[in-house]
């Protein structure tokens, strides 16, 4: 059981890729944490610096209080699970998990006590005398968490451990770990790029991007929060839409209609410096099909008329895509997500507006329809820098905040 | 349909192989068949011999010469092989798994030695040789076979290496395992149907060369059982030592049989199945 904390760690590669950069993180004793982002922004190398298995070109890592960056990895007493498994082949299921203790020199009895009870855990007791090559893809996954709990670590470390799943098994495997992470109380530090698990397991979410740390906090924080552009795209599914918006006479001109601004985010964009354009963004939760909203809700927001695409009923709700017409809103983060998502799971910067509405609603593909929507739930974020100017210390304060 | 075209492609495939089995293996058999006959039925031309002897066998290892030579090949060939193999597999193991600079003028090296004439090499080797007082001696041969199965080993043997999950040996670290442990414990076990051929390949080269062992031998100190082959005269000069050396030929096939077929059973494919998922 330990701390362990990332002080201005980075990592440089001998070819000049910077892979991390100036990453601050302290994740508490017991924490479960998760390091998500797209491909290639530095999760793994990250992970591998916590794990020794990759030197720190500078910075300090902390581990219970300790400076481990000049320790090899069996000096640092951490457990990793790795994507790919890496069973020994050669060993049977039980010498897989018996390694490190064997490594660690315990007599054989303590050996075969801690991986019976182990093998319990994972009810891999009638598989211990297999080779790993004859145990099924989530058997193998479970034999790679056996080994990583057997010897009681001081913390663990797992590099995508569900991604060679198949979907079900995924989710199977997702609540066998959160159970063993909370029985066990081990810090963990958890890599993904799928942001459900990042939403689901932990209690923290760190988002990375090109190496840096985009925000860090609890999932529904970051997804009620966003600090930037990034974030909001990043998290949720479907994901955020967005919207050009000019600013013009103190409110919005969008494709949705002219938004108006409270005295904050008025305030905000008065300075000399402060961008013409910005990207609206709203959760698709955040609509509402304009005959179901009352007097009092109405108030809150403003509607718009669109063209139906696609009606998806979910039963609780019905998934609506309208299309609208108007510049795209455009930026460097929105190009980076749709490029990371594929352009089908990423329509949120293109003509098509993504609304969740209500199961009563009695909207249909073909129509064109009344939507009404949410303006204390916006947010606005400047094309250059990503920043979200409707955050006020941390948080999200829609349009219209004085 | 589809049944009665394979089995009428397998039937010309089978029948391929038995005359490309036939044509390699009639010289072998007759050469066999030689080494049984008595001299006097020595040129008949009979493929299976009239008259059954051992004499030939009793001649080859009554002389001195015969069972030296074979003494020198086989000390010759395991010590060359087994210091070609373990030096092959430290390289190929830096080479696949390290990145280091010259690691390509390395390998390029390497494949240029495997690539140079030997035979222009042999006559300042003798020279060589000759300064440093190896000529004639096990390390005189020994030194010039690991130089050019060196190549041959880190080739295979890096292909080999090549093919080990990174992740097993980050996993033993993570495990506990020092460098050294990781490799004993987890890579070595892996590549080790890698070692057995490369251990194969590296013999058959040993114990078949020629060409270093006429050259830098002179005496039964050193010299190779092909040298000595080439060297066999019968009883008195003027018997037809024919018989005896089909018998000697013989005899040397048989070391390399069982040697393949010792580590043949070691080669086993597929031992990596199961490490890591796709
Ligand atoms: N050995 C290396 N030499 C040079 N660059 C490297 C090396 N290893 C990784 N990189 C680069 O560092 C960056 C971060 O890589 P990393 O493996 O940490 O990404 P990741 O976030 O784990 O991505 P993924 O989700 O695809 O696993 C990438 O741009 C990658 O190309
Ligand atoms: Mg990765």
């Amino acid at each position: 059981m330990a701390d362990i904390v990332l002080d201005k760690v980075s990592k440089s590669f001998p070819d000049g890729t910077v892979a991390v950069q100036d990453v601050d993180l302290e994740i508490a004793d017991g924490e479960f944490v998760i390091l998500v982002g797209p491909s290639g922004c530095g999760k793994s190398t990250t992970l591998n610096m916590i794990a020794g298995l990759e030197d720190i070109s500078s910075g300090e890592l902390r581990i219970a209080g300790q400076r481990v960056n000049d320790k090899a990895p069996r000096d640092r007493d951490i457990a990793m699970v790795f994507q790919s498994y890496a069973l020994y082949p050669n060993m049977t299921v039980r010498e897989n998990m018996a390694f490190p203790l064997r490594l660690a020199k315990l007599d054989k009895e303590t050996i075969n006590r801690k991986v019976d009870e182990a093998a319990k855990v994972l009810e891999l007791t009638s598989l211990l005398d297999r080779k790993p090559a004859n145990l099924s893809g989530g058997q193998r996954q479970r034999v790679a968490m056996g080994r990583a709990i057997v010897r009681q670590p001081k913390a663990f470390l797992m590099d995508e451990p569900l991604s060679n799943l198949d979907a079900k098994l995924r989710v199977q495997m997702r609540t066998v770990v959160s159970r063993l992470q909370k029985q066990l109380g081990t810090t963990t530090v958890y890599v993904t790029h799928d942001q459900t698990e990042a939403m689901t397991l932990g209690d923290r979410v760190v988002i990375m991007r090109g190496g840096a740390v985009q925000q860090v906090g609890p999932p529904q924080e970051l997804y009620d929060h966003p600090r930037n552009l990034f974030v909001a795209g990043f998290i949720g599914s479907p994901s955020m839409n967005f919207l050009h918006a000019a600013v013009q006479d103190g409110g919005l001109h969008t494709a949705l209609g002219e938004v108006p601004l409270g005295d904050r985010v008025r305030r905000e964009l008065e300075s000399a410096d402060a961008p013409r354009e910005l990207i609206l963004g709203i959760r698709p939760e955040h609509f509402e099909d304009a005959e179901l909203v009352d007097d009092d809700t109405r108030r809150r927001g403003m509607e718009f008329e669109a063209p139906v695409d696609i009606v998806e009923s979910m039963g609780s709700d019905k998934y609506v895509y309208f299309t609208v017409e108007g510049e795209k809103a455009s930026a460097a983060e929105l190009e980076e997500l749709a490029a990371d998502a594929g352009a089908a799971d990423f329509a949120g910067a293109g003509g098509n507006l993504v609304t969740r509405l209500s199961a009563e609603s009695t909207v249909a593909e073909g129509q064109t329809r009344r939507v009404w929507f949410n303006l204390e739930k916006i947010h606005l974020f400047d094309p250059g820098t990503g920043r979200n100017l409707t955050l006020h210390e941390g948080r999200a304060a829609g349009a219209l905040a004085d | 349909m589809a049944v009665e075209t394979t089995t009428r492609a397998k039937l010309r495939w089978g029948l391929l192989d038995v005359l490309v089995v036939v044509f390699a293996l009639i010289p072998v058999l007759w050469i066999a068949s030689l080494s049984f006959k008595t001299p006097a039925t020595l040129t008949d031309g009979n493929f299976i011999p009239r008259e059954w002897t051992l004499d030939n066998y009793k001649t080859i290892f009554d002389t001195d010469q015969f069972v030296r030579a074979l003494i020198n090949s086989i000390g010759i060939a395991l010590i060359a092989t087994l210091i070609a193999v373990v030096l092959g597999a430290m390289a190929a193991y830096a080479i696949s798994r390290l990145d280091f600079p010259g690691k390509k003028l390395l390998v390029g090296v390497s494949l240029l030695i495997a690539m140079f004439p030997q035979v222009s090499l042999v006559s300042p080797l003798f020279e060589i040789e000759r300064q440093l007082k190896i000529f004639d001696t096990w390390p005189g041969l020994i030194l010039p076979y690991i130089t050019f199965a060196l190549p041959l080993a880190i080739y295979t043997l890096s292909a080999f290496f090549k093919q080990i999950p990174w992740d097993l040996e980050k996993a033993a670290k993570m495990d506990g395992a020092t460098q050294g442990q990781a490799f004993r414990r987890v890579i070595a076990p892996l590549a080790a149907p890698g070692l057995f051929t490369t251990a194969i390949l590296v013999f058959i080269f040993c114990w078949n060369d020629f060409l270093f062992a006429i050259t830098l031998t002179s005496t039964e100190r050193a010299r190779t059982v092909p040298v000595a082959l080439s060297f066999f005269t019968g009883e008195s000069q003027f018997e037809d030592p024919t018989g005896a050396i089909c018998a000697a030929a013989v005899v040397i096939t048989v070391p390399i049989i069982l040697f393949v077929l010792f580590f043949q059973r070691r080669i086993v494919s597929g031992l990596t199945s199961g490490a890591v998922k796709g």
